[in-house]
């Protein structure tokens, strides 16, 4: 490093702030845990001790970068804080409101500071902030407050003075100083002398401590280990390649290197997993403040417990698990857990208890959410379920209590449901669902009436390297993922005409008492169903559905890296993405909930059981159909499977553009058409401000449909008739005994100049 | 020099085609493929390329022509298209060729001629009317575009 130029001071002080930024953010999580704990313990002295030093280093960090206004707020909430800290002001709720608005307020500056380099953002409103924080800081004590400010404010300045000279020195003996120094109760026996100073003291002394376990780390660049990640996945490619080469090969030396090279990729490989591994409580740590304020909000009181913090998992996949975990835990508050009065008329605690753990077990990282609410009826959901269409009588009749609660991930009972009851939510527990499934994991919802829900969430550890069996089909190869494998069955002749049985065309395997459906591979492939005279059956399981794949070989199972598969292929729901094998020939990894789905897997099992052949072809025809209203009471059906999402903004969302209109959704904008117009009636007016729209995706394109509100799903085998046919409308049919305009979703979507 | 472009061609099926340099990753010989089962025709396979998994588009199917003759091996033309690598499977390469399109050269990039097959057209951005051939000039990414038709994928009964 020669002179600095000044270039390099701006890239400097960027990275200056950068650190400052994730730490701060860091340490305000923490300060949201500790807020909350320190309300349930008002007094706490470590907890106001903790808070105390994260807002102190913030305001000494934003002082020395000349943030002033963040300077200024922090010092006022640090003078609040230590009257609370010394005993000398009570924590009420209110007080604990205006530092919460503080730690928002600091966030939204930061925010400001990592967008802008600055923190002068006018969006945020320190002055006001600052003012509440001075009312609070008046309020009940108001007798005398201004000597002790100002002894903290002489205090302070020599204090961080002398820190920063001292630091490098300190840094250098802290392991020496930390012991003897850091005990907290060294400021007990001089509390009024000069708490502050001793405070400062104690708190800086800790500081150098904590700097040399950071010391021990540094901070990496997340793609530089995600090209190491794929750089080893590679190596362990190219290893299985060389190891099935040297199996037969005579050279001892080569033998020796090629194993030194097998250990060597093994203990790289999982050190390199190692490195991208976080502990969940990360996420929990946001979760304390979220249930504080639902809490608040919903009028409950609950009993947030937490039991391992430590478990790590994936930092991708972490990031995945956020949304679908606050979901799950703001259903349990909004849902689970009733109202104080509630729970001591049923003879319950007032307080509700939610209990967040997670652990490892068989490779797989399991998070449970759990409440003593009240629970989920099955009862009324498999009546919901019924109204919706999502299942039939028949099916329901059969269906066990277990398979019945998870009937609430079903994608067309919660959009039913949602846009119906819950109102305004727009994320169903389908979508939940639907994100887990997507990093391979699994949810299992079980729940007991009037004793709580319990809420399973299973992950693998890692994304980019599985655990996969094996399978050839002719002369290829598939993999499928371990997360989804039950077990194996081999079925010779005899055994084959024992337990197989073939009901109303879908064969059928007895195993130890139930019924399990199988798909051959073949079918799976897209292949007429081959006859054998053998059977290999991996039995494997997606959500609630076991069903079995009948396969030519089994080889046997290996640690997979899971690539992705391009542009083309992803709308296949048979295939997860692709591998490579020891022998460098691409293998597809077979998607058992995709195969499941696009297999009517479920469906199988109910058919059978009723064996009923004349209700297989009914089925057959029958599609499921989103019922609407719109243009003042008219009916309309579109198919539920051109559906995404079923949305609902409001009216001063609605942007213009020409005659076009669209809404901002989801980084992106959605076109809107109004189905009234498009079909050729008359716009309805909605005396509330808002509009409900069906969003339809076609490859990358999305339209928003506006209608008046979704009135039901519905599955039926329709016969269209040409009545009522005109632009934008196929024909008519009768469903639910009631003439209903089939939409041509095709030239509505033509009208948003979209798609086409 | 700002007039200059460059082409990497190929045959289909008698056809001359260009991509432009810019958008060509490599040319390999013919590679092993892994069949994809359900997948549109002109999904010919994917290939491990240095441990990369590239989808391999076969143009003669992406243009309705007729297949290549069994024991005919296709060439991969790797192409960069929409943040992914595609390999276009062809009959057989050519030269790299500079083509001057400078207003002196009398040469410019043409829309295709109106009897051309609309699935040709779909997928060329123009023609270059060179001395010695038609120059039709690919868009990668047009090409490399198979939409996955679904009810091919869903369908048990054969």
């Amino acid at each position: 490093m020669g002179s600095l130029s000044e270039g390099d001071k701006v890239d400097d002080d960027a990275e200056i702030i950068a650190e400052f930024l994730v730490e701060s953010h860091e340490n305000l999580d923490q300060l949201d845990r500790d807020l909350v704990e320190l309300e349930r313990a008002p007094g706490s002295r470590e907890l106001l001790s903790s808070i105390f030093r994260t807002i102190h280093t913030i305001k000494g960090t934003s002082g020395f970068l000349a943030f002033n206004r963040l300077e200024a707020l922090t010092h006022v909430g640090e003078n609040l804080l230590s009257r609370l800290r010394d005993g000398e002001m009570e924590l009420t709720p209110p007080v604990a409101q205006s530092l919460l608005t503080m730690v928002d307020t600091v966030r939204a500056l930061l925010g400001s500071v990592e967008e802008t380099g600055k923190d002068t953002a006018a969006a945020v409103d320190v002055d006001v902030v600052v003012a509440a924080l001075k009312v609070a800081l008046e309020g009940p004590t108001a007798a005398e407050p201004v000597e002790a400010v100002e002894v903290a404010e002489v205090a302070e300045v020599p204090v961080a003075e002398v820190a920063e000279v001292v630091e490098v020195p300190v840094a250098e003996v802290a392991e020496v100083v930390a012991l003897p120094v850091a005990p907290t109760p060294v400021f007990e026996p001089v509390p009024d002398l000069l708490p502050e100073f001793v405070a400062d003291v104690v708190a800086d002394d800790d500081e150098p401590a904590k700097r040399a376990v950071v010391d021990a780390s540094v901070r990496v660049d997340v793609d530089l280990l995600d090209s190491l990640v794929q750089l080893v996945g590679e190596l362990v490619l190219t290893r299985n390649q060389v190891l099935q080469r040297t199996e037969t090969a005579e050279d001892i030396e080569l033998v020796r290197a090629v194993q030194r090279l097998d250990l060597v990729a093994s203990e790289l490989q999982e050190g390199i997993m190692k490195t991208r591994m976080q502990p969940i409580g990360q996420v929990w740590s946001k979760m304390p403040r979220i249930v504080r304020d639902l809490a608040l909000q919903l009028g409950r009181e609950v009993d947030l417990q937490m039991e391992g913090h430590d478990t790590e998992l994936d930092r991708s996949l972490l990031e995945a698990l956020k949304g679908p975990l606050t979901h799950l835990v703001r259903n349990a508050l909004d849902h689970g857990i009733e109202t104080p009065a509630d729970r001591v008329a049923a003879g319950k605690p007032s307080q509700g208890r939610l209990l967040l753990r997670s652990f490892h077990e068989s490779g797989q990282v399991v998070v449970e959410i759990s409440d003593d609410g009240k629970g989920i009826d099955p009862d009324t959901i498999l009546r919901f379920a019924i109204e919706r269409g999502v299942v039939t009588r028949d099916q329901a009749a059969r269906m066990e209590t277990r398979e019945v609660i998870n009937l609430i991930f079903r994608p067309g009972f919660s959009t039913a449901a949602e846009v119906t009851n819950v109102s305004g939510r727009g994320v169903g527990m389908d979508v939940v669902r639907t994100n887990i499934e997507r990093i391979g994991g699994t949810v299992d919802m079980q729940s007991q009436v009037g004793q709580g829900t319990t809420c399973r969430v299973r992950i693998p550890l890692t994304l980019a390297i599985i655990p996969a069996l094996v399978i050839g089909e002719g002369e290829e190869t598939y993999a499928i993922p371990q997360a989804n494998l039950v077990e194996l069955v081999r079925l010779e002749a005899e055994d084959m005409a024992r337990s197989v049985e073939v009901v109303a065309g879908a064969p059928l395997l007895r195993l130890r008492g139930h019924l399990l459906p199988l798909v051959s591979m073949a079918e799976v492939l897209g292949r007429p169903r081959p006859d054998a005279e053998a059977l290999t059956v991996v039995v494997v399981q997606a959500d609630d559905m076991r069903f079995g794949i009948c396969v030519d070989k089994v080889h046997d199972t290996q640690e997979i890296v899971v690539k992705p598969i391009g542009r083309q292929l992803k709308l296949l729901p048979t295939y997860a993405g692709a591998t490579i094998m020891g022998d460098g020939r691409v293998a597809l990894i077979l998607d058992v909930p995709g195969i499941a789905h696009a297999h009517a897997v479920a469906q199988t099992v109910t058919q059978s059981k009723s064996a009923q052949d004349s209700r297989t072809a009914e089925e057959e025809s029958s599609t499921a159909l989103l019922v609407l209203e719109v243009g003042g009471g008219r009916r309309a059906a579109l198919p539920l499977r051109e559906v995404s999402r079923l949305e609902e903004f409001s009216v001063d969302r609605i942007e213009r553009s020409g005659n076009a209109e669209a809404v901002q959704y989801r980084d992106g904008i959605l076109p809107l058409v109004r189905l009234a117009g498009a079909i050729g009636l008359v716009e309805s007016v909605r005396e509330d401000d808002q509009v409900s729209v069906v969003v339809h995706e076609s490859g990358t394109s999305r339209v928003g449909i506006v209608i008046d509100r979704v009135l039901d799903v519905v599955e039926a085998s329709v016969v269209c008739s040409e009545v009522g046919r005109r632009a934008g409308v196929l024909g008519s049919a009768v469903i639910q005994d009631r003439v209903t305009d089939l939409v041509d979703l095709d030239a509505v979507v033509a009208l948003s100049g979209v798609g086409a | 020099m700002d007039h200059q472009s460059q082409y990497c061609t190929f045959w289909v099926d008698g056809l001359f085609f260009g991509v432009p340099v810019s958008s060509v990753q490599e040319v390999l010989r013919y590679q092993q493929l892994t069949v994809v089962p359900s997948a549109p025709e002109a999904i010919q396979g994917l290939i491990n390329l240095r441990g990369q998994i590239v989808t391999a588009v076969d143009l003669r199917y992406r243009l309705g022509l007729p297949a290549r003759a069994d024991d005919a091996l296709p060439m991969n033309v790797i192409v960069r298209s929409r943040g992914e690598v595609v390999s276009l499977l062809v009959d057989d390469i050519g030269d790299v060729i500079t083509v001057d399109t400078s207003p002196r050269s009398g040469l410019e990039l043409e829309p295709a001629p109106a009897n051309v097959p609309s699935v040709v057209q779909d997928v060329v951005s123009g023609v270059l009317a060179l001395p010695e051939a038609v120059l039709l000039v690919l868009d990668a990414d047009r090409a490399a575009d198979v939409s996955v038709a679904l009810e091919t994928t869903t369908g048990g009964t054969p």
